[in-house]
């Protein structure tokens, strides 16, 4: 590795820490933004000759801090003072930084940083785009590439959902729906974020799980998401839903190997090449599952994380343990109630019993799930396996029709081609 | 004389390494060990995960306590390890258990998995020395 290579991999691991810190003293995101800039440069301009501090983030915010100041003072020259309560903690700006760090605050100010990006007025995909630029620090383009649109659209974007942010704070009293405190928040508040920023992780990393697609892009979601998550868990290690977030997403991702074909084409589990799921990423989620099953704490991402874990202790398909799947997902459909988990409890039932009582099952969500696409997927299938050709073909047509990528209306194609061989 | 070598490192840095990054890596640390290695003079190598798949049992006045993560105290050094094969989490908590138990004295105990595991060549009595 190169010496800007291994600096570049310091700042990004310092960055959530770093840019926090600077969140919290000048309480602007763009001031902020720019000190932690500014201190990146001098980072990369004096650490190939001076070598790397011990703590690269404590370094990072003391230069942030400083730099960010100056920038104040400069711009002061021309507009009226701000008020001393407009950034905090300037007074000690030259202290000893280092007894700073330890007590704690950075736990807050990670939490925080990622907390902002989940604004509950911004559509999911801005939450995404905003937290791979503010948290991951990822370029423009990295992410417009990523989304499929133009540098400048995605720009536009994010500069609209940090603006929708910063009026929120001005707009609103602290305590209003949206607005982020800057004191260290109470252990409700706390927990609250946290349950936030996990479902804003989830979706980071779902955007590249569920794209249908196994190129560097998707991937790069997962392996961020994956990052994020150990982030979050190193400064909370203690939280069992989190172990099962990640866990979840470590099992998912030990897939990816397996989830396509040379063509593109959408593999499923029972005809993955289970040798190509990664084994480092497995054994590290059952190790983290056997921490949060201590806890006796259950949770969604528990439960989710505990489902993937049979399917990857299973050495074969047929091994899969699709009795204990069905009472996971009765669990997961007592704690959150959804027609996308009867209809996944649908297919454990189908393997444990029979397509019949499946077919049972998924007739109680079809109102809701009817403009899903995998919910006439799998109806088509177990319609398929039940004998009842005509209708199954409607079935998957009605998939096809739904499909959200080329490849999910190619693996329905592919079903439609089976069913042909079944009726002759 | 056997002897330990730790390796210490900033993991958030280690594990946001590319794939390719972390192969080169440790096509490196081979080469360095491959001497070793064809002397027969390597022992265990492991490589551990991440801090955030460790359980530490601290010994507590009453009950040892167990902790999420890993040993973060500066004022105990690390003195011995053990690599050992159990079925779950909860028989190395039990071990780490009775270890303390009987260790007079203040005394922490990190549980933490293996990602890689190779057993050397270095035998039993050769460690006695």
């Amino acid at each position: 590795m190169t010496d800007i290579g291994w600096i570049e991999l310091a700042l990004t691991a310092a960055r959530p820490q770093a840019l926090g810190a600077l969140l919290r003293y000048f309480r602007d995101l763009d001031t902020a933004e720019e000190a932690f800039q500014e201190a990146c440069l001098r980072a990369v301009r004096t650490w190939p000759d001076k070598g790397a501090p011990r703590d690269p983030a404590a370094w990072l915010i003391l230069v942030g801090r400083n730099s960010g100041v100056d920038q104040i003072r400069k711009r002061a020259k021309n507009e009226p003072l701000p008020e001393e309560a407009a950034f905090s903690d300037l007074s000690d700006a030259e202290e000893d930084i280092a007894d700073r760090l330890d007590n704690a605050h950075y736990r807050d100010d990670i939490l925080r940083l990622m907390f902002v990006c989940c604004h509950p007025d911004l559509p999911n995909t801005q939450q995404i785009a905003l937290s791979l630029r503010i948290v991951s620090g990822l370029t423009v383009p990295q992410i417009a590439k990523a989304f499929l649109v133009s540098d400048a659209a995605m720009e536009q974007r994010i500069t609209r959902a940090k603006a929708r942010i910063a009026r929120a704070q001005s707009d609103n009293t602290p305590g209003d729906k949206g607005v982020v405190g800057f004191e260290a928040p109470d252990a409700y508040e706390r927990a609250a974020r946290l349950k936030t920023v996990a479902a804003m992780i989830y979706l980071v990393f779902n955007e590249g799980y569920s794209s249908g697609v196994n190129k560097p892009d998707s991937i790069m979601f997962c392996e961020e998401a994956i990052r994020l998550v150990r982030i979050l868990l190193r400064i909370f290690p203690s939280e069992a839903e989190i172990m099962g977030l990640a866990t979840l997403m470590l099992l998912q991702h030990s897939r990816a190997g397996a989830r396509f074909d040379n063509a593109g084409q959408i593999i499923l589990l029972e005809d993955q090449d289970r040798s190509l799921w990664d084994k480092k990423l497995t054994a590290e989620a059952l190790a983290m599952l056997d921490k949060a099953v201590r806890h006796r704490s259950g949770g969604p991402y528990q439960l989710q994380a505990a489902i993937a874990a049979l399917h990857a202790r299973a050495e074969k398909f047929e091994d899969t343990d699709w009795w204990q799947i069905d009472l996971l997902y009765q669990a997961l459909e007592h704690l959150q109630p959804s027609p996308v988990v009867t209809l996944n409890r649908a297919v454990a039932v189908s393997k444990a019993e029979g397509p019949q009582e499946a077919l049972a099952l998924i007739e109680t969500v079809a109102g809701p799930l009817d403009g899903y696409f995998y919910f006439h997927g799998v109806r088509g299938g177990l319609l398929m396996q039940s004998g009842q050709t005509a209708e199954a073909r409607e079935a998957f047509d009605r998939a096809i029709a739904l499909a959200n990528s080329p490849a999910e209306a190619a693996h329905i194609r592919m079903q439609i081609d089976k069913l042909g061989e079944v009726g002759t | 004389m056997l002897y330990a070598i730790l390796c210490y490192a900033h993991e958030e840095t280690v594990f946001a390494w590319s794939r390719e990054e972390e192969a080169a890596v440790m096509e490196k640390l081979h080469a360095v060990q491959a001497p070793l290695e064809k002397a027969g003079k390597l022992g265990p190598v492991g490589r551990l995960m991440p801090t955030t798949a460790a359980t530490t049992v601290r010994k507590g006045r009453d009950e040892p306590l167990v902790l999420d993560g890993p040993f973060a105290e500066t004022k105990e050094v690390l003195l011995g390890f053990y690599t050992v094969d159990f079925e779950t989490l909860d028989e190395a908590v039990a071990f780490a258990k009775d270890l303390s138990a009987v260790n007079p004295g203040s005394s922490s105990y990190e549980i933490r998995p293996f990602y890689v595991f190779h057993p050397g060549q270095i035998t039993a009595s050769e460690a006695i020395v």
